[in-house]
Formats: structure tokens, C-alpha cells, sequence
């Protein structure tokens, strides 16, 4: 049985990774979970200077998920150089860094510096968060722009980049064709959708920010859909996410068209539930008799 | 619970912290609203200081995140918990109908979490131990733990709550209660009993609601005493990684690189000088 899978040509021992801010750098979860048996992990944000994110309350539970606007709190790529990555380079697995800023220029600073560092395999790029004011998600909203920064990125990128995708648009399809077309070797989707949640009975927001990005088994069947019609428009791998809580889940995604499944929120519920979804996965392959992780990819029919 | 065994553990950290299952033996209402819990954990648990707290998860799953609730006390031999705790959501109302043996099986428990209170830092000393509300529960592992001079100040809303835990904590401490409707001690808060009985002090220990805790930030500024203060906000994880639950600090913290602490695993426990509350 074959559990592992390419994207851009990095191998990954299994399809299994964190979704980008639910594992921070693996440092905290390190003690409660066994990193090496995922795929990669996906780091938090990291941007060009420290960033010190939003006001709280910052989270909030809702119905199947919860609602966050950390606002890309990140201690900024020089300190995660020298602190974060030696500390995951202890680890049998590869190493993501998702990449966030405010101008193109901040993601290309970024990019660029992170291109000396031979232990990141890949680099995910942030233009889909929905808790900041300047950059992220106005980058990921209009297809044109999408394509303006893949392809500035892709100029600077010394390692393959994925741009992560956001659910807050109206054609996902044309998104995907636009990350493509500006030269991402592969993309991910989905990010937070935008919510809201008032305390009735302080009839207040519930988050400082008004608005936050809900995340959780409830958007499971928005990121399948999205999945699911990113990999009709487009050739470029696809890494899925969006509320994965179990091995079944993870095949969901894979038979929409993804090569890999992202797990997010529901480290929160259970730090060890990456490594209860890549047991799920391989518990489905010997049960249906699949060799090949990569034949289930986009395998749906009808 | 699960677990191919395909892979093997290789290399990096060892696993430190375990996320274990504990059995509910009490669980009753003990003011309105306001429940005494006592939980056995199936696995022995870290040692547990004073000030540290569990995360508590549920068996609805549609309510995904730990609930992070404070340790109020500890048996010697670390074989039972006991948490105090307000029915105030969902995930809390659910927990109060916990029973000894409902058939329901184990709870599921992450901790102890976070830092407790210095304990050192008070030892010898004249402490004053302020507690509010349901920030009153982790004030008794500490002053049975807490080798000092200890003076106790209790603040409760009103008559209907007032006194939870106060009988416990009378075997640690001279007690002293406020209630804001006068009904029982001290007509006022916590501040107002201070100084009312001019209550004296090298050290502060306090947990208790947000307005509290400004209140003993200024009043041990004023004095130049060291006071730490036991800090709430709402958390995903509970354990550093989601960045929920941050106050800001004085200084940049090491951690973060910026004006930001986490709650959950910097804190909840600050020397009131080091955060902007």
C-alpha cells in the first residue's frame, strides 16, 4: 500500500498535514502528538517584522466550529528562522511556511528570505485571511490580482509555492485558473469563511473584530464543494481543508480532487487527530483494496 | 482509542503532556449555578501547582473546544481533581449533569495547563489572597499550599451566592467576605474591605473578574507590592498554539516577539506590572 503523494514534485510520506495557524510551529503539540508521522506541517503565518494581531476576545465556539480574528499574530521570519525551524528540523517530516503580508513587497521580503533555507520544502502564501484590514484577502479576491502576485512570487520563490485560497468569493473556479495561470505550483483551499457571532445577552459582538473566519466540521461541505470545483478548472495539485475530523473525511476530500488534506480546528478538539486521520485513510485503503493513495485522487464519479 | 502502528515513533521530542480521561465520583450544585466537581483521572497527572488549570472536553460534539477551567484542588496523591466551576454555556450545562456513574463514561482532560502562582515568592510573608466570584476555586489549593501569613478576602455578588467556598478556605486563613448587596460582611467589593479593615501586605495573590484585578494592579502599584493576578480570556486550544487568549505585556514578550503574552501558557498567572490589563 502506497500512502504517499507529490505535489510539485516534494514527496510526502503521507497525504496527512496541519492546516496553517492550528499548529503554530509543532513546538506546543510536539508534546501532546507525534509529528512525524505527518505529511508536513503547515506553519502559522509569518511576515516580513513581528506582527502583534488583533484586539480580544479573539475566538469564539459556534455550532460544529468556532469563529477566530487572531489577525496574524506572528513573531516575524527572522526569529522563526532561528527559533522555529532548527526546532522542526528534528522531525521525519517536511516543513510548509505559510507566508503572509501587507504589500507585495512584505511577501516577496518574506519569500525571498525564506529561500535560504534549504529544510522548507514549500511555501503556502496567505492571500485569503479574513481578520486583517491590508493585504491578505485583498489579494485573494479579485482573480487579476491573484494572478498579479503569483506571478511577482513565483519570480522570487526559490521552493514551489502553494497560494491558499479563500471561500469568500463568488466563483472559485475562476480563482483557481487565476492562481494557476500566474504560475502556483499548487494551491489550497479552503480558508475561513467570514462569520459573525453576537452574545444576546451582552448584545454584543462576541469577537473584538466583529467579523472572524469560522472554521470546523460545519464548513466541511462548502471546502468539498470548493475542492471539488478547483479540480475541475484547474491541473495544478490541490491540498484540501476545511473541517477534516476524521479519515473519512480526509477521502472525502481526496476523491473531490485533493492530494493532500489540511487538519485544522479540530487539532483544537484533539491534538491527536491528524494522527487518528492518517490511521482512518490507510484503515479505508486496506478496506477497499486501494494500492495507491494517488488513484483516489479526484476519483468521484458521475 | 486508536492507532494502526504502521509508523513508529523516529525521532525529535518526546511526547510530555497526555490528553486522559477522568472519571466524575461528585458533581453537585453548591451555590446557584455554581458546581463541585470531583474527577479521578485513569492516568496519574504532573505534578500541579496552585493557579494551573485542565482543559475539560465534552461529549457534544458539535461543541468542539476544550473548556479551560481551573484546579480549586488537588488530593495529596494527585489522584483526584476537584474543579468549581458556573454553569454559564452550553458546555458547562452539559457537565453539570454529569453524575457519578451515569453510564456515560469518562470525561476527557488536557493538563494541568499553564503556570500556577509563585508559591516561593510568598513564603514567610504577610499574603493577602484575594478571590471573586468564580475566581474564588484556585485560591484554595493555594492557600493550603502557600507557607505564609495568610489573609483571605472573599467578593460575592449577592446573598444567593455568597459563601461558596468560604468554610474551605477558613481552614487555611482569616477570612474576610464582601458582597456587593450587603448581605452578608462587608457591603462593597473586595477593594472596599481592604481598606475598610486596613488590611496590610508584603504580597498579593488574586483571581478574579477583569474590573477586580485593575483594581489590585492599582492598589499594589500604589504600595509597591508584588501581586499576581490570575488572568481569564476566551481560548481555543488552551495550550499556546492558536493565540486566542493573549493579554498585552509591558515588554516584548520572548515568545511572541511582541507587546502580547498567551494566557493559557505564559500566564493565566502575571505579576500584575508585566501586562496592560
Amino acid at each position: 500500500m502506497n500512502i504517499q503523494t507529490t505535489i510539485a514534485g516534494v514527496t510526502f510520506q503521507n497525504p496527512v498535514m496541519t492546516a496553517s495557524g492550528t499548529f503554530g510551529s509543532g513546538m506546543e503539540y510536539s508534546e501532546l502528538m507525534d509529528i512525524n508521522r505527518l505529511g508536513a506541517v503547515v506553519t502559522k503565518g509569518v511576515s516580513n517584522v513581528p506582527w502583534p494581531g488583533n484586539p480580544t476576545p479573539r475566538v469564539a465556539e459556534v455550532h460544529g466550529g468556532m469563529l477566530n480574528a487572531i489577525g496574524l499574530q506572528n513573531p516575524g521570519v527572522e526569529l522563526f528562522l532561528q527559533r522555529d525551524i532548527p526546532f522542526l528540523k528534528k522531525f521525519d517530516t517536511k516543513i510548509i511556511v505559510n507566508v503572509c503580508g501587507r504589500t507585495v513587497e512584505d511577501y516577496v521580503e518574506v519569500v525571498e528570505r525564506l529561500g535560504e533555507e534549504p529544510a522548507i520544502s514549500m511555501l503556502e502564501i496567505n492571500v485569503s485571511c479574513p481578520n486583517v484590514k491590508e493585504g491578505a484577502i485583498a489579494f485573494g479576491q479579485r482573480a487579476e490580482v491573484l494572478f498579479g502576485i503569483t506571478q511577482e512570487l513565483k519570480r522570487h520563490a526559490k521552493q514551489p509555492i502553494i497560494m491558499k485560497l479563500s471561500p469568500n468569493v463568488t466563483d472559485i473556479g475562476e480563482m483557481a485558473k487565476a492562481a494557476e495561470a500566474g504560475g502556483a505550483d499548487a494551491i489550497s483551499l479552503i480558508n475561513t469563511i467570514m462569520g459573525m457571532k453576537i452574545d444576546i445577552r451582552r448584545r454584543k459582538f462576541a469577537l473584538a473584530n466583529k467579523t472572524g473566519g469560522l472554521s470546523g466540521p460545519a464548513i466541511k461541505p462548502v471546502a468539498v464543494r470548493m475542492v471539488y470545483q478547483a479540480a475541475q478548472a484547474v491541473k495544478i495539485p490541490i491540498i484540501g481543508m476545511g473541517g477534516i475530523a476524521t479519515g473519512d473525511d480526509a477521502i472525502e476530500f481526496i476523491l473531490a480532487g485533493a492530494s493532500a488534506v489540511g487538519i485544522g480546528a479540530m487539532n483544537f478538539a484533539d491534538p491527536r487527530t491528524a494522527e487518528f486521520v492518517l490511521d482512518g485513510i490507510e484503515f479505508y485503503m486496506r478496506r477497499y483494496g486501494v494500492e495507491n493513495l494517488s488513484d483516489l485522487v479526484g476519483a468521484v464519479e458521475g | 482509542m486508536t492507532g494502526t502502528g504502521t509508523y513508529k515513533r523516529r525521532k525529535g521530542d518526546v511526547m510530555m503532556k497526555k490528553r486522559v480521561l477522568a472519571e466524575v465520583t461528585i458533581n453537585k450544585e453548591i451555590a446557584p449555578g455554581i458546581f463541585d466537581l470531583w474527577m479521578e483521572p485513569t492516568q496519574g497527572l504532573e505534578e500541579i501547582n496552585p493557579g494551573q488549570f485542565i482543559g475539560v472536553y465534552l461529549r457534544n460534539e458539535n461543541l468542539l473546544l476544550p473548556r479551560p477551567l481551573s484546579i480549586c484542588e488537588v488530593n495529596a496523591d494527585r489522584s483526584a481533581l476537584r474543579l468549581v466551576y458556573r454553569r454559564a454555556g452550553e458546555g458547562t450545562h452539559e457537565l453539570s449533569r454529569r453524575k457519578p456513574k451515569d453510564g456515560l463514561g469518562y470525561v476527557p482532560i488536557l493538563g494541568p495547563l499553564g503556570n500556577g502562582f509563585p508559591l516561593e515568592k510568598g513564603e514567610g510573608k504577610r499574603a493577602l489572597i484575594i478571590g471573586g466570584g468564580i475566581g474564588i476555586p484556585p485560591l484554595v489549593e493555594l492557600s493550603k499550599r502557600l507557607k505564609a501569613d495568610r489573609q483571605i478576602v472573599l467578593g460575592y455578588q449577592n446573598g444567593q451566592t455568597a459563601g461558596f467556598l468560604q468554610k474551605d478556605l477558613e481552614q487555611f486563613g482569616d477570612v474576610h467576605v464582601a458582597t456587593e448587596d450587603g448581605s452578608i460582611g462587608v457591603c462593597g467589593n473586595v477593594m472596599d474591605l481592604i481598606r475598610k479593615e486596613n488590611l496590610q501586605a508584603d504580597i498579593i495573590y488574586a483571581c478574579g473578574p477583569m474590573p477586580m484585578l485593575k483594581a489590585v494592579k492599582e492598589f499594589a502599584g500604589e504600595r509597591g507590592i508584588p501581586a499576581y493576578i490570575s488572568l481569564e480570556e476566551h481560548m481555543a486550544c488552551g495550550v499556546g498554539v492558536c493565540l486566542g487568549c493573549v493579554v498585552k505585556t509591558r515588554e516584548v514578550h520572548p515568545h511572541t516577539n511582541v507587546h502580547n503574552a498567551r494566557i493559557c501558557t505564559d500566564g493565566p498567572v502575571f505579576e500584575a506590572g508585566e501586562v496592560e490589563i
